[in-house]
């Protein structure tokens, strides 16, 4: 039975017995609902909750868990010699979970059943028809890998009949225990109220599992990366060379240099426009204009970043290549930290110009009112007395930007290039923490290998760097709050 | 400041300005042109943008047919008679590509088109390598067909598309290993006969992505469809959970240590880096929980993980603007506090938390760094099916679709690149517009 089936009938099931169980509270009280403690509804629901949400949440925890513990069953039953032939355990893993989802598909395509599948056999022909369904099955020749494969689909199968089962039984379980505790004198508005403020709650804390989730995952992987490559050569080298062969160089610093040149390229435009641009419209600006400059603004900042990146790639680039690279002898690349850099920061222009603006506007207009007195123009009072007053908030702004731009992928994966490099120049290719995380983790990888890991690693750099600015902006800006309330 | 105190050496006029005056006159208008600058540049820069990508774009929705007469015959295609779609399915593109050629050759013949210039094979090669498949498609769907004479329309292989375009001239075809000049003066004679036009191409929008050689043939399908199919998974769970979420720290939370810490995680987590969420997708969903690559529930699950707080954002914003009042008077006719919010708070709140879940999705549809990682770059031909199974089944999305063709060499698929990205600047405009039309048609001010 299919996932989507089981929840359909559960759900049937839950409705029923919303039905069923405002029912028998009000036949319990011969219709007369004064006589029930809550509202008949509440019956009801409180059947619909216990039938629904266990069965729910076990589904869901099942099918969280089932992988691992097929794995852990399959792997058992892996002869010592194959995993040792194939270089570790990991590997021999992907291979079958591979190959099993390979027969998975040739199964649902040509219609076989488990017999037949099993009697596809392990010749050359196995592995072209896995081919043909999209599975490159380098093991698939071999009988004991395969074997293990049958076993998965065979483990996977039958663990799914018990998930079924189990569920079914528990949804029953759920609406016999609700319906048969109806009674007039149940409180059941407080039992539905009570069970409603838990799921409230469980809700509330998906947002913890989440930061736990990337913490966990980052440091897990990260730690399984420095135990096969050493932390001082990630830390301190400055070489990047990955060879998917081995031997590779994975120093983390020309990846840095470049995420900080190509932030400071896009501050150094976003900035002074942003800026700019938030005083004229705070304080010069008819109203008039500022509502429909500032809409047109923030459209940039709605723009979705591949769309940067593609006109990095396709129009930006080329022309500074052409107009200012070429020209100067800087280099005859396209794709360059400048092109990266120039793009980022018209996407950031909105970033820091909005923020800026919402500073700019909470600074009291005494303080304006008392620099005009005192004979000072609109500009020197925005010079001497605004900006000063407002500069936290502005360097919290900035710092939200260079944390945006540090954390920015597409720009640069489609318009700074995949050079590793520590170079100056500005109009050459080099490459970022985030290229380097996709390139490390897209394609057909060995999820074993330093090759990849590192990408973990890297991504927790990339996780303290722009939270580390977060806070600090966070700090920043509101300490300056309180300073004017 | 004026010299009014200082001791008059020599008396001036107030009505000449001073030098001293004139220069901070001069500042104060050099600082106000800087002002009208940077925002002149803003706008500069996204009109540059937005023409810039959707002139390049444009050509994508229109392409060039080749229109032929082809002739089904039923000896070659059916060699049964029965119009058995079993035995149909045997023949193989090969025999329909002839059937095709040897159409396009009489015809070419009977237009007096003279070919002399030309091989076989270049003159076959005027139309996509996809046509015989076309033509099979066709055919199994209506075994009906096969006998008569149909008009069939094939594309143009995309250099000869590219010369109706513009972006291939006579001097690039004779640098160009896929075509030559002698080539485009036959799709010129074509073209004059009425063999060949250029017109609005649905098929950009529905049918799948082709492979490297058939950029002609690329479409959008299954990204549309992939992306509908996430932003289905989003909605469906990230609203639910996100109101949840709001209504408990909002409306029911205790100001402690834990709610505090909730708030700060949500907080946190609208900052972080979105390819930290792919990270956390495939370590997570597909190597821990082994869900399927490429398949749209894991794209959903890691989007509604992004989504989360700008919905919850929102939504408490929402709750946060109905007065107390309501609540109060909930309470006072001896509603449960529970009620008060269901039946009245949540409610009257419902139009914000609507549109903040609008560009929540509109900001999910977007996003495209996390399905990088989560294994959407896969060249997807298929459509999965229907939900729930098509939701783990091979998908690829509109953001994604459109970072794949830029990886391309043929620079047809720039063009389709740029068109895609119109089909998705065109979505995300259509839900903005949404969100504003929901916010000014039931906001109230309180």
């Amino acid at each position: 039975m299919g996932i989507g089936l089981l929840i359909l009938i559960v759900l049937g099931l839950a409705g029923c017995g919303f039905l069923l169980g405002r029912q028998r509270a009000l036949s319990l009280v011969e219709g007369d609902a004064r006589r029930l403690h809550s509202l008949p509804s509440y019956y009801g629901w409180s059947v619909l909750l216990f039938t629904a949400v266990p069965a729910l949440l076990l589904t869901a925890a099942w099918l969280f868990l089932q992988p691992t513990v097929v794995a852990h069953r399959v792997a058992a039953s892996i002869p010592e010699a194959t995993v040792t032939a194939r270089g570790g355990l990991d590997l021999v893993m992907t291979d079958i979970r591979r190959i099993s989802e390979g027969l998975d598909l040739i199964a649902r395509r040509e219609g076989l059943d488990t017999k037949a599948v099993a009697a596809l056999g392990t010749d050359t022909a196995l592995k072209e028809r896995l081919g043909a369904v999209g599975v490159a099955a380098g093991a698939g020749s071999d009988p004991a890998v395969f074997d293990a494969a049958l076993a998965w689909r065979e483990t996977s199968a039958g663990l799914h009949r018990a998930m079924t089962i189990a569920v079914l039984l528990l949804a029953a379980a759920g609406f016999l225990f609700a319906f048969l505790r109806i009674s007039p004198a149940l409180r059941a508005r407080n039992l539905v109220e009570q069970f409603v403020l838990v799921l409230l709650i469980s809700c509330s804390l998906i947002a913890v599992a989440t930061t736990f989730g990337i913490i966990a995952s980052l440091v897990a992987e990260s730690w399984s990366f420095f135990r096969i490559y050493p932390a001082s050569e990630f830390f301190l080298s400055t070489v990047w060379n990955p060879k998917f062969g081995g031997g590779s160089q994975l120093g983390l610093w020309p990846l840095v240099w470049g995420t900080i040149y190509v932030s400071l390229i896009a501050l150094a435009v976003a900035v002074p426009i942003g800026l700019l641009a938030a005083i004229y419209l705070s304080e010069y600006a008819t109203p008039r204009l500022r509502a429909t400059v500032k809409p047109l603004l923030e459209i940039l900042a709605g723009i979705p970043s591949i769309v940067y990146g593609l006109f990095a790639l396709i129009t930006v680039g080329p022309i500074l290549r052409d107009w200012f690279a070429m020209p100067m002898g800087l280099g005859a690349s396209s794709s360059s930290v400048m092109t990266a850099g120039v793009v980022m920061g018209i996407m950031l222009i909105p970033y820091v110009s909005s923020l800026s603006d919402d500073i700019i506007n909470a600074v009291p207009q005494a303080m304006r009112d008392g620099s005009f007195g005192l004979g000072a123009t609109q500009s020197e009072t925005v010079k001497r007395v605004v900006l000063p007053a407002a500069l936290p908030g502005i360097v919290g702004a900035v710092l939200l930007a260079a944390s945006r731009a540090i954390g920015e992928t597409m720009i640069v994966v489609m318009g700074a290039g995949a050079a590793a490099k520590l170079s100056l120049n500005p109009f050459e290719a080099m490459t970022t923490v985030t290229v380097k995380i996709v390139s490390q983790l897209t394609g057909d990888t060995e999820f074993a290998s330093p090759e990849t890991l590192v990408a973990f690693a890297l991504g927790l750099t990339l996780f303290c760097f722009t939270l580390a600015l977060n806070v600090a902006a966070l700090v920043i800006v509101r300490k300056y709050r309180e300073q004017y309330e | 400041m004026t010299d009014a105190s200082l001791p008059a050496a020599a008396p001036k006029s107030l009505l000449v300005a001073d030098g001293r005056t004139r220069r901070r006159k001069a500042a104060e208008t050099r600082f106000r042109l800087y002002g009208v600058a940077a925002i002149a540049i803003g706008l500069l820069a996204l009109v540059f943008l937005l023409t810039s990508v959707l002139g390049n774009g444009v050509n994508a929705f229109r392409q060039t047919f080749v229109e032929i007469p082809v002739t089904l015959d039923e000896a070659v295609l059916d060699k049964t008679g029965t119009r058995d779609p079993k035995a149909m399915a045997k023949v193989t593109t090969v025999s329909y590509g002839k059937l095709i050629q040897q159409a396009l050759e009489a015809e070419l013949a009977t237009r007096g088109i003279d070919t002399s210039a030309l091989t076989e094979k270049q003159v076959m090669s005027l139309m996509s390598k996809e046509a015989p498949a076309d033509l099979r498609r066709q055919v199994l769907a209506d075994p009906l067909l096969i006998g008569q004479t149909i008009t069939f329309d094939a594309f143009a292989t995309s250099r000869v598309d590219g010369y109706f375009k513009g972006r291939v001239t006579m001097e690039s075809a004779s640098r160009d290993s896929n075509i030559t000049p002698e080539q485009l003066v036959v799709a010129e004679a074509m073209a004059g006969a009425g063999l060949i036009e250029t017109r609005w191409n649905w098929r950009f929008l529905t049918a799948p992505d082709a492979s490297e050689l058939r950029p002609e043939a690329a479409g959008l399908g299954v990204a549309i469809l992939g992306s509908a199919y996430m932003m289905l998974i989003v909605l469906v769970l990230s609203l639910p959970i996100g109101v949840a979420t709001s209504i408990y720290l909002e409306e029911m939370a205790p100001k402690n240590r834990w709610t505090d810490l909730i708030e700060v995680n949500i907080a946190n987590l609208a900052a972080v880096p979105s390819i930290v969420y792919g990270i956390l997708a495939l370590a997570l969903f597909i190597n821990f929980m082994g869900l399927p690559q490429s398949a749209p529930i894991v794209g959903g699950l890691v989007l509604t993980l992004m989504t989360l707080p700008t919905i919850i954002i929102a939504t408490r914003a929402a709750l946060q603007a109905v007065p107390p009042s309501i609540r109060d008077a909930a309470l006072g006719v001896g509603a449960s506090k529970m009620q008060s919010i269901f039946h009245h708070v949540l409610p009257l709140a419902m139009p914000g938390i609507l549109t903040g879940t609008i560009l929540g999705l509109a900001r999910a549809l977007g996003e495209s760094a996390p399905l990088l990682l989560i294994g959407m770059v896969a060249f997807v031909k298929d459509f999965p099916s229907a939900p729930p199974e098509g939701l783990m089944q091979p998908a690829t999305a509109l953001p994604v679709q459109v970072y794949q063709w830029t990886q391309r060499s043929d620079p047809a698929f720039v063009e389709r690149a740029s068109g895609a990205i119109i089909v998705l600047l065109t979505f995300l405009l259509t839900m903005n517009a949404v969100a504003i039309i929901l916010r000014r048609r039931f906001e109230r001010r309180w």
